[in-house]
């Protein structure tokens, strides 16, 4: 599970270089200064075994970099806000904090994925140059995910290093631009749904639970209602609503959910089309009933409902991966393998109350917090996964010619 | 240079001298110079290119090099409401920032006395805080069961019952974010309008109002365009006062220039959208100064 594991230092070793490369010297004062460059050179000999033990470089595949990971302990993981368990009191995260206490790694965190348009508009130029984007991890959800996958941006995951990677819940396993999981490793996943402000439901609607998109786009709650900006989310559910099947569904069916939605952005029912924003405006009551995301309703309190549709909800998946060129792989994929801890999991899954995808971590959370074990929105029953859908995956030309006509729909 | 100064008083300096000077000139203005090239003037050039691209078929978000004028023509097509749009929040916007701000920089500059430094603090001192920061205040500040709202609702004065995701938003938002650009520029004016040539306009019968009119206005002139313009050029290209506190039906250029860009992977189409914007800008500007009549600004 940790370096400490001999198999792992074992692999390691196996694949150190014995000696050190100008390059590698100029990336490691780069990264640290001149006590770097020190670490670097005392690194090669004594580390890991000797110099007998690294002899040569193992063959990569194409876009793996000449890897740092014995050299700097370091990773660089970039993640979306709040998606990692959070010490309230002292704003550290606990599971993260472990790991660099066990491994001796420094752990860059970041949280700047806000949007995986975004994020993307961000790197890509460096990806399509074959340049290092200066991170060990992303999270990326599915369709995203699927485009670095298809462009060759990210690296093959080594397994042997990940053999937690086997409690991945099995229905992971297979997804159409990742058979088997050879380039990817699920974060957490969550449902696209409604959220809604009960006290203000009630008054408006005379119920305190949303169940059907007709009631969202009651005229009662005309101006009170926001969609999300996430093309797959919004038209997975209205899609749903109208009878189509968001997994597998023709022009025809997108176009006609689509006449919906722009009829509800142009009489005013639909007041914003948001990201993550929607949180805020639901609590300070600026918004009564949203589409928006699982966990984060959750995390607004009992004050607020959240529900699956009963037409059905989306479900997506964001995804661990290694870019293109990263400097660490190594190390990232050990904190992979400690976030595949059953433990660890439920850690988090305890925090972010998102959907974990690590089999085991249901019955570890029996000792973390009974009551979570058996929440249908972190360990999700079959009953409950048959009320969603997984959007369906899109070539990039026909993703550009939905985002088109969606944001042709929320421009007004 | 010292060693250089010419040794007798009143005579012209030697052409050595001048040359050296003007070379210095050449010297001192380099870094300027080249920092306008590299993070200006190339990145236009860059931009300019990129906005006559064509796509490559079968690939979505990859263009190659061409000379595409009919990205020009369609991006004018699709878009022209949200020109006309962002055009009509600034000039509101810049309108109203005027009418604060002249009052404001007048008492500034003319009555405020001791408190002149201190006011001048004030009126910069929300930009320390950061811009996003302050637009996001103004969702609090507006929001629908805030005081504000319910005070105007009270009285039947908000058409849509609400203030915050209307154009209303949008302006006031616009309007208070650009307000120090306003007010700076006319205190500067003012504050160097000689106050005795006010008295001289009353000594020689004018009522305050003429005075106003013939003096005051007049000499602040060049206040009054250098803050519309700093006022009014960033207003129209702002996309995120249009995101925050406007509606679906309130998005402005800039913000469609970022959906070309980050969401369509439609790098032409953006280009060719900022190209016709710093366009339409430019020649407003032109316009603009010619009619104001002062050539001399700066």
């Amino acid at each position: 599970m940790t370096p400490q594991n001999p198999e792992v230092i074992a692999a390691i070793a196996g694949t150190m270089r014995s000696s050190i490369s100008r390059r590698r010297l100029l990336r490691a004062a780069g990264l640290g200064g001149v006590a770097m460059v020190a670490a670097a050179c005392g690194a090669s000999d004594e580390a890991l075994g000797g110099g007998g033990a690294g002899g040569q470089a193992v063959a990569q595949d194409v876009g793996a970099a000449e890897d740092m990971s014995a050299v700097d302990k370091l990773i660089n993981w970039s993640n979306w806000p709040l998606y990692i368990d959070i010490d309230d009191a002292t704003g550290s995260r606990p599971s993260l904090e472990e790991f660099q206490k066990l491994t001796g790694f420094e752990v860059v965190y970041t949280e700047d994925v806000n949007d995986n348009n975004e994020f993307y508009a961000k790197v890509r130029t460096q990806l399509e140059q074959g340049q290092d984007i200066g991170r060990d991890i992303v999270v990326l959800t599915d369709w995203m995910a699927a485009l670095w996958v298809q462009n060759g941006f990210v690296q093959k995951l080594n397994k042997d290093l990940i053999p937690n990677w086997t409690n991945l819940v099995p229905k992971y396993l297979y997804t159409s631009w990742d058979p088997g999981r050879q380039y990817s490793l699920p974060w957490q996943s969550g449902f696209g749904c409604f959220g809604w402000n009960k006290g203000q439901l009630k008054e408006a609607l005379g119920t305190d639970t949303l169940v059907s998109v007709d009631q969202l786009f009651d005229p009662k709650l005309k101006g009170r209602v926001s969609v999300l900006s996430e093309m797959r989310d919004t038209m997975g559910v209205l899609l749903a609503a109208q009878g189509s099947d968001p997994s597998n569904f023709t022009d025809d069916d997108f176009n006609k959910a689509i006449e919906t939605l722009t009829q509800q952005v142009d009489n005013g029912q639909i007041r914003q089309v948001t990201g993550n924003d929607y949180a805020g405006a639901l609590e300070s009551g600026d918004l009564i009933a949203v589409i928006g995301w699982s966990g984060d309703m959750i995390q607004l309190g009992p004050d607020f409902g959240v529900g699956l549709p009963e037409t059905g909800g989306t479900l997506w998946t964001d995804n661990m991966m290694i870019p293109a060129l990263a400097a660490h792989k190594r190390n990232a994929e050990l904190l992979m393998n400690y976030y595949y801890d059953p433990e660890i999991a439920a850690q988090v899954a305890a925090y972010v109350q998102y959907i974990c995808p690590v089999d085991g971590a249901q019955e570890a959370m029996r000792s973390i917090d009974p009551a979570l074990a058996d929440n249908q929105w972190i360990f999700p029953d079959a009953k409950t996964l048959s009320q969603s859908y997984v959007f369906m995956t899109l070539t990039e030309e026909k993703d550009v010619e939905y985002q088109r006509a969606f944001q042709k729909a929320i421009g007004g | 240079m010292a060693a250089a100064v010419p040794q007798a008083g009143g005579q012209a300096p030697p052409a050595s001298v001048v040359q050296r000077k003007s070379r210095t000139g050449y010297v001192l203005l380099f870094p300027g110079m080249a920092w306008l090239a590299v993070f200006f003037a190339i990145p236009l050039v860059t931009l300019f290119a990129t906005s006559l691209q064509s796509p490559i078929e079968g690939r979505t978000g990859r263009y190659k090099p061409g000379l595409e004028i009919g990205n020009y023509a369609s991006a004018l097509s699709e878009y022209w409401p949200q020109f006309l749009r962002s055009f009509l929040y600034a000039g509101v916007a810049t309108v109203l920032a005027l009418a604060i701000a002249y009052p404001l920089a007048y008492f500034i500059a003319f009555r405020a006395g001791k408190w002149r430094s201190l006011m001048l603090v004030l009126v910069i001192a929300p930009s320390f805080a950061s811009f996003l920061l302050r637009t996001y205040a103004w969702k609090t500040i507006l929001a629908d069961e805030g005081p504000i709202t319910s005070t105007l609702n009270a009285l039947h004065l908000l058409p849509d019952g609400r203030i915050l995701n209307t154009w209303i938003a949008v302006i006031a938002g616009l309007t208070y974010n650009f307000l120090p650009f306003m007010i700076l520029p006319l205190y500067a004016a003012l504050e160097k309008i000689d106050p005795r040539l006010i008295e001289a306009a009353s000594d020689l019968y004018a009522s305050p109002q003429t005075a106003f009119r013939k003096v005051t206005w007049p000499l602040s002139m060049p206040g009054v365009v250098a803050g519309t313009l700093l006022t009014f050029i960033p207003a129209a290209g702002d996309y995120i006062n249009a995101e925050l506190l406007g509606s679906p039906k309130n998005r402005m250029i800039g913000n469609e220039i970022q959906t070309n860009f980050i969401e369509y992977r439609d790098y032409p189409t953006a280009s060719a959208l900022s190209f016709i914007l710093m366009t339409i800008i430019l020649v407003m500007v032109f316009t603009y100064i010619r009619r104001a009549g002062t050539e001399d600004l700066v």
